[in-house]
């Protein structure tokens, strides 16, 4: 059993949703359902910072149901629900309908709200009346806020109100017309480019007007080894920032494009090699706090359009434990710490998910085996889209079992729902 | 060597492995001999005559009967070359690639034309030229030459000029050169 | 080879099988009635995304004259205007049979994406920036006509390197048969990195024209003055476009090629345009029997080029 209070070998014990005991024999009399945990990992539930459930507007592509489902088989027990959703999440009305889908879903469904209203940039959305409904992360990702003054003032009235801002980075003037990575093979395959510094540039602005403002940013999914840096030094600088990394990220590189498989288009774009092993630094050294999916899924029929014309977005929730696993040189304690209690402590979680597996806590616990080797098989996913990037790569770690609030949710690599 | 090269060519592949020696050099050059003179005397003299080698075994047999006739005669026959591979009807079916230019740098309009061809086989090479003619002009006729003409036709086509009649198995080979004629097998280099 | 989709996929050994087998269809071309039965019975489809009337025709033309079927698709009056996604268009035309289809389109990759999804062969005509190889081919046929070869001749390719297809082809096709290839243009019209292309680059054209064998101008497209990549028109011609004085500097018998239409006075002067050394029409010309060649070999040879 592994935990933020570390690691220990243990039974646990769970009664009407909340862990009443953990010893490391428990009687073997007690009633009810009893999970094998033999050779697994328990751990608390994952939480993602980051994730699109299309719901409402886009439910061809997702919905808060399936959704739910692929986050449940990933081990996740919270998610956050991004707003760009159709219409956005910039309003009460809105929070409170996608809480009630969440109700019935198989983990703990959160909302982040827009910024500003409609996402579009202009007029500030009403923090406060989302903040009111428990809303405590606000982003217009999908986009950046461009405006700095706007920022600025969104920053000075969410501080007001104890919530975080978190940003999409980049600069709309810079990034304008790219749909990949700028650089040697956006320049060979004549694939309008996506600087780097498009995205540094904000990220740059924001350390500065979190310094300006003392408001937390937190910075969402990072891509460049200069936004680490940037990083890095805002929080040398004692600045309440914090950072999150996708998992594609610190996996896949530019190159990935070379057959134009929109699968591969993502924003940001899959950068450079030197940019990834900047991202596993950033994540191996503290820099990056959590690793979150971005799991953005589009429909067959998105996605097959001419590359420049498709959806940026990869889905993540079903693979993101094992890549981190796999691909990341970590102790799993560092990577449970990105993955659970370190986002749920971003997220306003702490206390309901990321542990610690105690008596007395919410029992969202995710049993995974970390040296179970599986194929990641597009085909078969819980999302009602298929478009993974890592359709047929060998993976190691894989989730066994799901419990979210007491429920077991995902037994055996099964959803039970 | 047409028949041969085109054997060669992939996704065929194979090994040419002689096995008898049907003609010789100086059979070769008789036969050729002889052919001129049929032709004079079959057209009765050189005029509103040329010669169309086809490529490539064609070629040099083409050229050495035009020798020949101006040997004979003292006049230069008229000698161009075609390659039908653009008008073959067994495309996609094996590798066909044009061989070289098809040169044939007068009107054929009103002349008569003498096809050579080294082997004459099937008789689909030599309906593809005839396609292949009609496309630079109405001939008044066309009359056909060859080295060898070694049997199972699929067409109703026969030679008027014959260096010799060769029976042969249709899987064998036959190489038609100055040094003479071989018959032998086309041995693949994979299965 | 099943596609032409990029000159990168050919290799010197396939560039040289499609000029060789080019060589005998310029001879077909030339004759009095040029065509020949080679393709009959089979169905190619011109499927542009985006007008080019010089090359549809072009591949048009060289079906017809290979004896095929052409099917023409044009956008502008299907059901594309109403909606009809990429991939369904290419499906319901596959179902009625097809054995090539040439895909031009305004987004790079298309090519690659319609060859996932139809069993005919795809020849790319032109995908965004990305490729336009039969062109690049025949740039490289028409400079072998005239010059014989093009080991060691230094080629310049001159403007908007960035926004063109015919750029990252030739510079591929001209390396591939040894030509040492200079990218002359201002740093806002080439591509943000050059890692991996082999050729030189510059920005002074009046340094290189002595040395040229071929100067090789790019079309220059007016609506990237609204992209601030120019002050203006005027600007680009007195330092990149190829004015009566600068084609003065060229050696002798040096070649002019432009891949065509001509803004005459912006990218080339009018009286170069049309002056001796240029072979402009000649690589229109040699255009379709290039293409014969590629839909020759596609369909007609059973033979590989790659």
């Amino acid at each position: 059993m592994i935990d933020a209070t570390g690691t220990r070998r243990a039974d646990v014990a769970v009664r009407d949703g909340v862990i009443i005991e953990v010893a490391e024999r428990l009687d073997e009399s007690t009633q009810g359902l009893e999970l094998d945990a033999s050779g697994c990992v328990v751990a608390p539930g994952l939480v993602d910072l980051h994730t699109h459930l299309r719901e409402p507007g886009r439910e061809e592509a997702e919905t808060v149901e399936s959704g739910s489902r692929a986050a449940a088989l990933g081990g996740y027990t919270a998610v956050v629900a991004m707003p760009n959703t159709e219409p956005a999440i910039d309003s009460a009305a809105v929070v409170r309908q996608v809480l009630e889908l969440g109700t019935k879903a198989m983990v703990d469904v959160r909302v982040a709200g827009a910024i500003t209203v409609g996402r579009a940039g202009t007029q500030l959305a009403p923090l406060g009346e989302m903040a009111d409904l428990g809303v405590h992360l606000f982003t217009d990702d999908g986009a950046g806020v461009q405006d700095a003054r706007l920022m600025r003032r969104a920053l000075e009235y969410a501080g007001g109100l104890g919530v975080v801002l978190a940003q999409h980075c980049e600069d709309e003037s810079l990034a304008a017309g790219g749909h990949m990575h700028e650089g040697e093979w956006s320049s060979r395959l004549g694939i309008p480019g996506i600087p780097a510094e498009a995205e540094e540039l904000m990220v740059a602005r924001d350390v500065a007007l979190s310094r300006l403002t003392g408001a937390p940013v937190h910075f969402l999914h990072l891509s460049t080894a200069v936004s680490v840096d940037i990083v890095r030094e805002a929080k040398a600088a004692g600045l309440s920032v914090t950072a999150e990394a996708a998992p594609h990220h610190f996996t896949l590189t530019h190159d990935s494009v070379s057959a134009y498989d929109t699968r591969f288009k993502v924003n940001p774009p899959l950068r450079t090699a030197v940019d990834v092993a900047a991202v596993k630094q950033g994540l191996a050294d503290g820099t990056i706090d959590a690793i979150a999916t971005d799991h953005a899924p589009h429909s067959q029929e998105a996605k097959e359009a001419p590359f420049d014309q498709a959806p940026p977005g990869m889905l993540g929730l079903e693979t993101a434990l094992a890549l981190a696993l796999t691909e990341l040189e970590l102790p799993v304690e560092q990577v449970l710490a990105l993955l659970s209690w370190q986002p749920a402590r971003i997220a306003g979680l702490q206390g309901q998910h990321g542990g610690p597996v105690a008596p007395g806590h919410a029992a969202n616990l995710c049993v995974f085996d970390p040296e179970a080797q599986w194929t990641v098989d597009g085909n078969r996913m819980a999302s009602r889209s298929r478009n993974t990037p890592f359709d047929g790569m060998a993976l190691r770690g894989r989730v066994r079992h799901t419990v979210c609030r007491g429920e077991a949710v995902v037994i055996d690599g099964v959803a039970q729902r | 060597m047409a028949e041969r090269e085109r054997y060669l060519t992939p996704p065929l592949g194979g090994v040419f492995v002689a096995r008898a020696h049907v003609m010789t050099a100086d059979d070769v050059r008789r036969a050729v001999t002889r052919i001129a003179h049929e032709i004079l005397e079959r057209n009765r003299g050189l005029s509103e005559l040329v010669l169309i080698g086809l490529q490539t075994g064609g070629v040099p047999l083409a050229e050495r009967l035009t020798e020949e006739l101006a040997r004979i005669e003292g006049t230069d026959v008229p000698v161009g070359t075609l390659d039908v591979a653009f008008y073959r009807d067994d495309i996609g079916l094996r590798p066909v690639l044009p061989e070289t230019v098809t040169n044939i740098p007068f009107d054929l309009t009103g002349r008569t034309v003498v096809l050579v061809d080294d082997v004459l086989f099937t008789g689909r090479t030599i309906r593809a030229a005839l396609n292949a003619l009609a496309d630079y002009g109405r001939a008044k006729a066309v009359q056909l030459a060859v080295m060898v003409d070694r049997g199972h036709r699929e067409l109703p086509i026969r030679p008027d000029f014959v260096g010799k009649n060769l029976p042969t198995r249709r899987d064998e080979m036959v190489d038609v050169s100055d040094e003479g004629v071989v018959l032998g097998d086309m041995v693949p280099t994979r299965p | 080879m099943k596609h032409l989709l990029s000159m990168a996929d050919l290799g010197v050994d396939g560039i040289e099988e499609i000029l060789r087998v080019t060589e005998s269809f310029v001879e077909v071309t030339a004759r009095d009635i040029p065509r020949v039965p080679a393709l009959r019975g089979k169905t190619i489809v011109s499927l542009f995304y985006e007008e080019s009337t010089r090359t549809r025709l072009s591949f048009e033309s060289a079906a017809k004259r290979l004896s095929a079927d052409v099917m023409t698709f044009s956008v502008a009056t299907s059901s594309v205007q109403k909606g009809e996604s990429l991939k369904d268009t290419v499906e319901t035309i596959q179902a009625m049979g097809m054995d090539a289809v040439v895909v031009r389109h305004a987004s790079a990759g298309v090519p690659w994406q319609v060859s996932q999804w139809v069993d005919a062969s795809v020849v790319n005509a032109g995908d965004g920036w990305h490729e336009h190889p039969t062109q690049a081919l025949l740039d490289a046929y028409t400079i072998r006509e005239r010059l014989g070869s093009l080991e060691g001749r230094r080629i310049a390719i001159v403007g908007d390197v960035k926004h063109s297809r015919v750029a990252r082809s030739n510079v591929l096709g001209f390396h591939a048969l040894g030509a040492e290839v200079t990218l002359v243009a201002p740093p806002t019209l080439l591509p943000p990195s050059l890692e991996g292309w082999p050729c030189e680059v510059t920005t002074d054209l009046d340094a290189l024209l002595p040395k040229l064998d071929v100067i090789y101008v790019l079309r220059m497209q007016r609506e990237r003055m609204t992209e601030a990549v120019l002050p203006s028109m005027r600007e680009y011609t007195s330092r990149y476009g190829l004015t009566a004085r600068r084609a003065a500097n060229l050696p002798d018998g040096a070649l002019v090629m432009h891949p065509g239409p001509m803004n005459r006075g912006v990218e080339i002067a009018a009286e170069v345009a049309d002056a001796p050394g240029t072979v402009i029409t000649r690589q229109v010309a040699n255009g379709v029997a290039v293409r014969m060649a590629v839909l020759f070999l596609l369909l007609g040879s059973g033979a590989s080029i790659a």
